[in-house]
């Protein structure tokens, strides 16, 4: 059985010019100890899908579709139930350490605060775990003495890594941990998640705009643009072989060093991602696609099979024309 | 000019470039934790404060004038208040070495009243001032953090608070509640607290937006932790500073209404002797020495607490501190 099971989730947004389309039908999968990678650019809907699974959108957001975590929907809990299952079930790696920590109180009271908060233990008890928590994560004990201030990046990032730990979670949501570090810090951190997620066979949850990060830690990943997956499958064929246009574009924007095709053409994306409140009619990558025909900008794509496990929104792929060189 | 800082800054004994970090210790219990810390940040704030020359005198002011609050029986003794008392001189008698500051229309050494009218005022001062900071901290804290309908509502009772003139709907309160010191306490209280719940809720909506709230929240905290773990904390130190400004003003408050002859006539307060000294013509009689002490006292006390709070407020925030 799958931990998280999303169904047709849509996310909209109340503001004052009007409703705000964010996610707009997303269903996926995570097993137990599986890693799911979802990338796209800035305001795609990632991060809307992360708070939707735990429920933490701004009031007055309509939310449909089902989110199942460990069997249970998450979207129609009561608010007593929820606030159990946060944490326990589900938690989170924020982005941005350095503001996720409160500065007025020190690594260790944070951390045992999960721990308190669902009665897992009393103050002793729980400060004795996340000593062990801490470890886990490559920080010494002292540490816990500390205020976040005294910490660097990448110490604030395993301080939050050692968080959403606490209350052993069945599926770890990982919302880009990795931005803001530099490269070394940002592998450092990446091996601490893939080694902590194999060692307790968690289930995750991987969001990040850079492709290349998702290769390297997910099993499958999908693509998305506007608020849709627009491709998904096994992580390594998705970015070495794309079968719909947007993700090779993301692809071939990762130079291989040495390779000269790359250096002769740099290639980008022209253009910009469609604002949410006025996406493209038909399928909402056609504008910028350099493939595009008459019917893409009326046809709404699905998700057709395009290879072992795999699935891509493009209309070319049931037509069984390939766009991968 | 101030002799130069930075030699001091070097510890020589310890080698450059490390750190002096405790050894690494077991966890201890959270309680001990917290104790360390309380007394850490207490020296660290201690430290600021000792730099500010005007906090310092007002400090010292202020340490002066609770002594004599808490020592006054050493000082004079109770039975100086009583008219009917042996120790009375004459009446309305100029100072001499047997009254140092005179006497009144009973013949009471006016140094005595001031020193035993010191505890009513900082007593009414710092009760009022706790009354008026718990519901200014509680309606700013639940405006802020909850918003909608309840901020609003809150919010322009608020606004009611510090629209209506303070005098009147204290005088009226006192005058049906009957006058008495804990009466003066609870009207100064709970008419003192608009300002304290506006600046509790802007600063409450400041952080409740901030990423380590939004954290909490996702790791299943309720509303009673979010606003007491994450919100009170981040706001109390606005909310100290604010405080010890209040106090001054309750005080003030206090001396107002006595004058108006709304004090407790049983209790001898500065704003009493005041009234008590105005109302039988001291001032068009030149009795100056009934009608000093008393205001002094107020004006110092005032003073030297305004004193300590602009201190703290400027170590409290850090964006009035000199650079």
């Amino acid at each position: 059985m799958s931990v998280l099971s999303v169904r047709d989730l849509e996310v909209t947004y109340a503001t004052q010019a009007g409703p705000i389309p964010a996610v707009r039908g997303v269903s996926l999968d995570i097993a137990k100890g599986e890693v799911l990678g979802l990338a796209g650019e800035s305001g795609c809907g990632k991060s809307s899908i992360v708070n939707a699974i735990l429920r933490l959108l701004p009031p007055g957001t309509t939310v449909s579709g089902e989110v199942v975590l460990n069997g249970e929907d998450v979207l129609t809990m009561k608010p007593g139930r929820l606030r159990a299952v946060r944490w326990t079930q589900a938690s989170v790696v924020f982005q941005g350490a350095m503001h996720a920590l409160n500065p007025v109180q020190r690594i260790g009271d944070q951390l045992a605060e999960a721990i308190i908060i669902h009665g897992q233990g009393k103050p002793r008890e729980a400060m004795v775990r996340v000593g062990g928590l801490l470890e886990q994560v490559g920080l010494p004990l002292r540490r816990l003495r500390d205020y976040p201030h005294e910490l660097s990046g990448g110490q604030k990032q395993r301080v939050m890594i050692a968080m959403a730990l606490a209350c052993s979670p069945s599926l770890i949501i990982a919302d880009e941990p990795t931005t803001a570090l530099d490269v070394m810090v940002q592998a450092q951190v990446l091996n601490l998640l893939n080694e902590l997620q194999a060692e307790f066979g968690l289930a995750m949850l991987f969001i990040t705009h850079d492709l290349s990060v998702l290769v390297e830690v997910c099993d499958r990943m999908g693509i998305m643009y506007a608020g849709k997956i627009v491709e998904q499958g096994p992580s390594v064929p998705v970015f070495s072989k794309p079968t719909h246009p947007y993700t090779e574009a993301l692809a071939a924007a990762f130079p291989a060093v040495g390779d000269l095709r790359f250096r002769k053409a740099p290639s980008g994306l022209g253009g910009d991602p469609p604002q949410p409140d006025a996406i493209p009619s038909g399928c909402s990558f056609h504008p910028r696609c350099p493939y595009a025909f008459d019917a893409c900008a009326t046809t709404v794509p699905d998700l057709y099979g395009s290879g072992e496990q795999r699935e891509a929104a493009c209309l070319l792929v049931p037509k069984g024309a390939t766009i991968s060189s | 000019m101030r002799p130069p800082e930075a030699i001091g800054h070097y510890d020589l004994e310890a080698p450059q470039g490390m750190e002096p970090t405790p050894p690494p210790e077991v966890p201890r219990s959270p309680r001990a934790i917290a104790w360390t810390r309380r007394r850490l940040s207490a020296k660290r704030i201690w430290a600021t404060y000792r730099k500010n020359r005007l906090g310092m005198i007002g400090l010292i002011v202020l340490i002066f004038f609770i002594a004599v609050a808490v020592f006054a029986p050493l000082i004079a003794s109770k039975d100086g208040l009583d008219p009917t008392c042996t120790c009375t001189g004459l009446p309305l008698q100029p100072p001499s070495l047997q009254f140092p500051f005179g006497t009144d229309n009973f013949g009471r050494s006016v140094f005595t009243l001031t020193v035993w009218g010191s505890r009513p005022s900082l007593i009414v001062g710092l009760f009022a001032t706790l009354i008026s900071v718990a519901i200014g901290a509680v309606i700013g804290i639940v405006a802020g953090y909850f918003g909608g309908k309840s901020e609003t509502v809150l919010m322009r009772l608020t606004d009611w608070f510090l629209v209506i003139p303070f005098l009147p709907l204290a005088i009226v309160l006192a005058s049906i509640l009957g006058p008495s010191l804990f009466v003066i306490i609870v009207v100064i209280g709970v008419t003192s607290w608009p300002s304290t719940a506006r600046i509790v809720r802007a600063q409450s909506l400041s952080v409740k937006t901030r990423p380590y709230v939004e954290r909490a929240r996702a790791l299943g905290a309720g509303h009673w932790h979010l606003t007491s773990r994450h919100i009170l904390p981040n706001v109390a130190p606005l909310i100290f500073a604010n405080t010890v400004l209040l106090i001054a003003i309750a005080i003030l408050s206090e001396t107002t209404l006595a004058f108006l002859g709304l004090g407790d006539p049983l209790t001898t307060s500065w704003g009493t002797t005041l009234q008590a000294a105005f109302s039988s013509g001291a001032a068009s009689a030149g009795q100056w020495w009934w009608l000093l002490p008393p205001g002094l006292a107020i004006v110092f006390v005032v003073l030297a607490f305004t004193l300590c709070g602009f201190a703290l407020d400027e170590i409290l925030n850090p964006k009035l501190r000199e650079r």
